[in-house]
C-alpha cells in the first residue's frame, strides 16, 4: 500500500532559493543598479566604493567603448566621441532635439530616432544606453556573484510611448530580462512610502538632468494608486547648466569655440551650479584653446534670476497634475523630493512654497529611486518578504487616431489606469475603399502635428461597400509596462482582418538582433547560444511557473486526465531542457503553454472569486 | 484527499455585469469605500505584477482581467458613467436622444455666454460663481438619478436627467479649461 506523503501547507517541496533581481535608475546624468539584500535596499557599488555611474560613454577607434568615470574624464579631450544625457535622444528624431548647436556631436538624422556618429561608427541612443546598462549588470552580477533573473528599470513617468521602447530595446540589447518599466516617481514613493509608513496623499517632484515628473500618488495600506502625472520629458537639470553656459559666453564675450571649448565650459557651468547649491558664489575659471583665459564669478541672485523661468516651467504641470486628480494643494499630506537637481536651494524654497509645506528630503534624492526599483523587482522576482504591496501606475499622455482634417481623437484619455483596452469603430469614406490608412498619435492637442507620431498602418483586405458601410473597430491596449499595441479589423460582413503593430519609432526585431550581432566579436556561435540560454530560461520559468499551479490548485480544478495531460506537456519540456536543441525547446515551452490555457483560467476565475470573498468577509467582520 | 474526475463548475463569467464583478448591488447608490476595497482586493489578485513568472496564457490573461477591472471601477466610481451604465443595462442609449426642454437650454445658453465673457475677461469671481452654482446643479440631478433609477424605476425619466447631468458637466468641464488658461 503506497503511503501518501503529506506536505505542510506553504512549505513547497521544491524551496526556491534567493533570485537575483535589481532595479536600475537609468539617469540623464548618473545611473545606479540597486538590489535587496537581507531585507534591506542597498545601492551596488563598484569596485572603487562609486554607487553612481556616470551616464557617459566614449567609443574608441578599435570598436571599442569605455562607460561611466573614465568616459567623463576624456569628454573635453574627445568630445565627438563621448556621449553624455544619451536619455535626451532615446526615442527622439533630430528635430525634437532643441539645443543641438551646444552640443559637439555629430548627429545622422535616420528614420524615427536620430544618430550619432562616433569613431565606432554610427551609434543609436539605444545602443549608447545599452553600453550603460551592460556595465550595471556586470556590476550587479560580481557583487552579487551570480546571475541576474531581471531587472526592473526606471524610467520618465512623462516618458511617452516612443522613449518607454527605446528604453525597453535598450535594456534587451544589453542581455536583461525586464521585469517592468517603472515610473520614476512611483519608485520613489515606494522607497519613501514603505520606509515611512505613508499613508494619504503624496506628491512626488522628480526633477533629474534630463526630465521633469510630477505625479500624485494615493497611498492606502499597502496600495500606490497613481491618480495623475504630469511633467516636461525635455526639461532637467542640464537646461539649469545651459543657461549658465550661455551666461558664461555673454559675460566673457567669447565667440570662437571649439568643440573642446563648448564641453569644459559646459562641465564649468555645472560645476559652477553645484557649487551653488552650497555656496552664495561660484567662481568660474577656464582657459580656452585660443589661450583666452575666463574669469567670472556668479552669485546665487543671478543665478536664480536667470533660471527663474526653468523653475516656473515645473510649477505649471505641477498645478496640472493636481487638477487631474481633483485635488488642491491642501489636501496634500506631503512632497517628496526626488533628483538631483532638487538640491537647488531656490527650487526646494519655490516647491515649498507652492505645496505650503517643507517637502520632504530625507531620503538621497540622487538614490531613492533605485531603492523603489530594487524593491519592486524583488517583489516581482517572487521574493516575497513579509510585506506585498499592489502599484497602480496610469498611462502620462493621452493616445489616439488621425482623423480627418489631420484631428486627433483621443482613443485613451491620459491618467488612465493601466493595464488598459479602448476600442472605437471607424467607417470608410469612399465607395469601394479597400484599405485604411491608420495613423498612431500620442499628446493632448488637438491637431495630429502637434502630437508625436507613434507610428502608420494600413488595414488592408476591407471589402469593397458603399462609403459608411465597413465598420473597422480599432484597438488600443496598453500593458503594465505602459507600452501600447494597435489592432484594427473588419467587422461589418464578418470578414476580419487583423494586425498588430509595434509602433514605427521602436527599432524592428531585424535591428535588435543587428546590433546584437555587432556587440558579440565572433558571432553565429555566441547568438546561438544566446538564443538557446535565453529560451532555456523561459523554459524553466514555465515550468516552475505550472509546477506551482498544480501543487495550488491541481487537484481542485483539473480532472484526472487534464492533469496528467499537463504533467506529460510538463515532461516533455523538462527532457528538452536537458538537451542542446534550440528548436525543441521552444516548441516544448509553446506546446506546454498552448496546454495550460484553460487551467490558467480557471486559476484565474479562483482568484477573482477569492478576491471578492475576502471582501465579504472583511465587509461582515466589520 | 480524494480528488474529482469533474472539473469543478467555474461560476465566474467574463460578461458579467460591472456590479457582480465587484460584488456589489446593481444600482445606483453606491458604497464608495465598498468599491475601493473590492477594486483593490480584485486588483492584488490578478495584477499584471503578480504573474511575472507565469507563463504566457496566465500573463496574457491576467492583462485581460486587470484591464477590465480597471474600466469597470473607471465606470461604477463615476456618478455620470454609473448611471450611464445602468440605463444600458436596462436597454437604453441615453445618449442617443438630444431633446432637450426649452427652459433648461435657455439657462445654459445664459450660462455658456456668461463663461465665454468671464474667460475673455480673465474674470476668476465670476467663474467662481458659475463653478458654484454648476455644482450644485449637477448635485441635484445626481440625487433625482438615485431616485428616479433606484426607487421609482423610471428610466426613460432618468436618461433625460442624464442628459442635462452631460451639459452641466461639459460646462464645469469648459470651467476648468478656463481656470488653466488662467493658470
Amino acid at each position: 500500500m503506497a503511503l501518501l506523503q503529506i506536505s505542510e501547507p506553504g512549505l513547497s517541496t521544491a524551496p526556491h532559493q534567493h533570485r537575483l533581481a535589481v532595479g536600475i535608475d537609468l539617469g540623464t546624468t548618473n545611473s545606479l543598479v540597486a538590489t535587496v539584500r537581507n531585507g534591506v535596499a542597498v545601492v551596488l557599488n563598484d569596485a572603487h566604493g562609486h554607487g553612481l555611474l556616470p551616464s557617459v560613454v566614449r567609443y574608441l577607434k578599435d570598436g571599442g567603448s569605455s562607460v561611466g568615470l573614465t568616459a567623463q574624464a576624456q569628454a573635453t579631450e574627445d568630445p565627438h566621441n563621448t556621449i553624455l544625457s544619451a536619455k535626451r535622444f532615446m526615442g527622439r528624431g533630430i528635430k525634437d532635439i532643441p539645443d543641438l548647436a551646444t552640443m559637439p556631436y555629430q548627429f545622422v538624422d535616420a528614420p524615427g530616432m536620430v544618430q550619432i556618429r562616433t569613431a565606432a561608427g554610427v551609434k543609436s541612443p539605444v545602443e549608447v544606453s545599452a553600453e550603460i546598462l551592460k556595465v550595471l549588470k556586470a556590476r550587479a552580477e560580481a557583487s552579487l556573484g551570480g546571475e541576474l533573473v531581471g531587472a526592473v528599470i526606471t524610467v520618465p513617468a512623462y516618458f511617452d510611448d516612443a522613449q518607454r521602447q527605446a528604453t525597453k530595446d535598450a535594456a534587451r540589447l544589453a542581455g536583461l530580462n525586464v521585469l517592468r518599466l517603472l515610473n520614476e516617481p512611483t519608485a520613489a514613493a515606494i522607497a519613501y512610502g514603505l520606509d515611512n509608513a505613508a499613508e494619504g496623499i503624496y506628491a512626488v517632484y522628480d526633477l533629474g538632468g534630463g526630465t521633469f515628473d510630477i505625479s500624485i500618488l494615493r497611498l492606502t495600506r499597502g496600495v500606490f494608486e497613481v491618480l495623475a502625472t504630469n511633467g516636461d520629458s525635455a526639461l532637467g537639470g542640464d537646461d539649469f547648466d545651459r543657461r549658465v553656459y550661455c551666461w558664461i559666453l555673454e559675460q566673457a564675450h567669447v565667440h570662437t569655440l571649439d568643440d573642446h571649448d563648448k564641453t569644459l565650459l559646459m562641465s564649468r557651468a555645472r560645476e559652477a551650479k553645484e557649487t551653488l547649491s552650497e555656496h552664495a558664489t561660484a567662481s568660474i575659471t577656464v582657459v580656452l584653446s585660443s589661450g583666452e583665459i575666463v574669469d567670472l564669478s556668479l552669485s546665487e541672485a543671478v543665478f536664480n534670476a536667470m533660471t527663474a523661468s526653468l523653475v516656473n516651467k515645473t510649477l505649471l504641470p505641477t498645478r496640472r497634475a493636481l487638477r487631474d486628480a481633483g485635488l488642491s494643494v491642501e489636501e496634500v499630506k506631503g512632497v517628496v523630493m526626488v533628483g538631483g537637481s532638487t538640491r537647488i536651494p531656490r527650487i526646494l524654497a519655490a516647491v515649498g512654497e507652492f505645496f505650503g509645506q517643507s517637502p520632504l528630503t530625507n531620503l538621497d534624492p540622487d538614490k531613492v529611486v533605485a531603492l523603489g526599483a530594487a524593491i519592486q523587482a524583488n517583489v516581482l522576482a517572487g521574493n516575497k518578504g513579509g510585506d506585498d504591496w499592489l502599484l497602480l501606475d496610469v498611462v502620462p499622455l493621452s493616445l489616439g487616431l488621425e482623423t480627418m482634417g489631420g484631428l486627433t481623437e483621443k482613443i485613451i484619455p491620459r491618467n488612465a489606469t493601466i493595464p488598459t483596452a479602448r476600442a472605437q469603430e471607424f467607417t470608410t469614406y469612399k465607395d469601394g475603399q479597400t484599405a485604411m490608412s491608420i495613423h498612431v498619435v500620442q499628446g493632448e492637442r488637438e491637431l495630429v502635428a502637434d502630437c508625436r507620431s507613434l507610428g502608420r498602418f494600413e488595414l488592408r483586405g476591407i471589402p469593397p461597400l458603399v462609403a459608411g458601410a465597413a465598420r473597422i473597430r480599432v484597438t488600443f491596449q496598453v500593458d503594465a509596462d505602459g507600452l501600447l499595441s494597435v489592432s484594427a479589423r473588419e467587422l461589418g460582413t464578418g470578414v476580419e482582418a487583423h494586425i498588430t503593430v509595434k509602433p514605427s519609432y521602436g527599432l524592428s526585431d531585424d535591428e535588435v538582433a543587428r546590433m546584437l550581432r555587432d556587440s558579440y566579436s565572433h558571432a553565429e556561435e555566441d547568438m546561438s547560444a544566446r538564443n538557446l540560454a535565453e529560451a532555456r530560461v523561459d523554459g524553466q520559468r514555465l515550468l516552475e511557473a505550472s509546477e506551482a499551479a498544480l501543487r495550488e490548485n491541481g487537484a481542485t480544478l483539473l480532472g484526472e486526465r487534464e492533469r496528467d495531460q499537463i504533467e506529460q506537456l510538463m515532461l516533455t519540456l523538462r527532457l528538452a531542457l536537458g538537451r542542446d536543441d534550440l528548436a525543441a525547446v521552444k516548441r516544448a515551452t509553446e506546446a506546454l503553454n498552448q496546454g495550460t490555457v484553460e487551467f490558467a483560467a480557471r486559476r484565474m476565475d479562483t482568484s477573482v472569486k477569492q478576491a471578492l470573498t475576502g471582501q465579504r468577509l472583511d465587509s461582515l467582520e466589520l | 484527499m480524494a480528488t474529482t474526475n469533474q472539473p469543478l463548475a467555474i461560476v465566474l463569467d467574463f460578461s458579467r455585469d460591472h456590479f457582480a464583478l465587484f460584488g456589489l448591488p446593481v444600482a445606483y447608490a453606491l458604497d464608495g469605500a465598498r468599491l475601493d476595497q473590492a477594486y483593490r482586493d480584485l486588483q492584488a489578485q490578478i495584477h499584471p505584477d503578480k504573474f511575472v513568472h507565469a507563463g504566457a496564457a496566465e500573463q496574457r490573461l491576467s492583462m485581460q482581467w486587470a484591464t477590465r477591472v480597471n474600466e469597470a471601477y473607471q465606470i461604477l466610481r463615476r456618478p455620470f458613467d454609473r448611471a450611464n451604465y445602468l440605463l444600458l443595462l436596462q436597454g437604453i442609449q441615453a445618449m442617443n436622444s438630444s431633446v432637450m426642454p426649452m427652459d433648461f437650454l435657455e439657462q445654459h445658453m445664459d450660462w455658456s455666454e456668461e463663461l465665454a465673457q468671464a474667460r475673455s475677461a480673465r474674470d476668476v469671481a465670476t467663474l467662481e460663481r458659475l463653478e458654484r452654482a454648476l455644482r450644485i446643479e449637477a448635485r441635484a440631478y445626481q440625487s433625482r438619478l438615485a431616485e428616479e433609477i433606484d426607487q421609482r424605476h423610471d428610466y426613460p425619466r432618468a436618461a433625460e436627467t442624464l442628459r442635462k447631468l452631460r451639459f452641466t458637466d461639459k460646462l464645469l468641464a469648459e470651467v476648468g479649461a478656463a481656470y488653466e488658461e488662467m493658470l
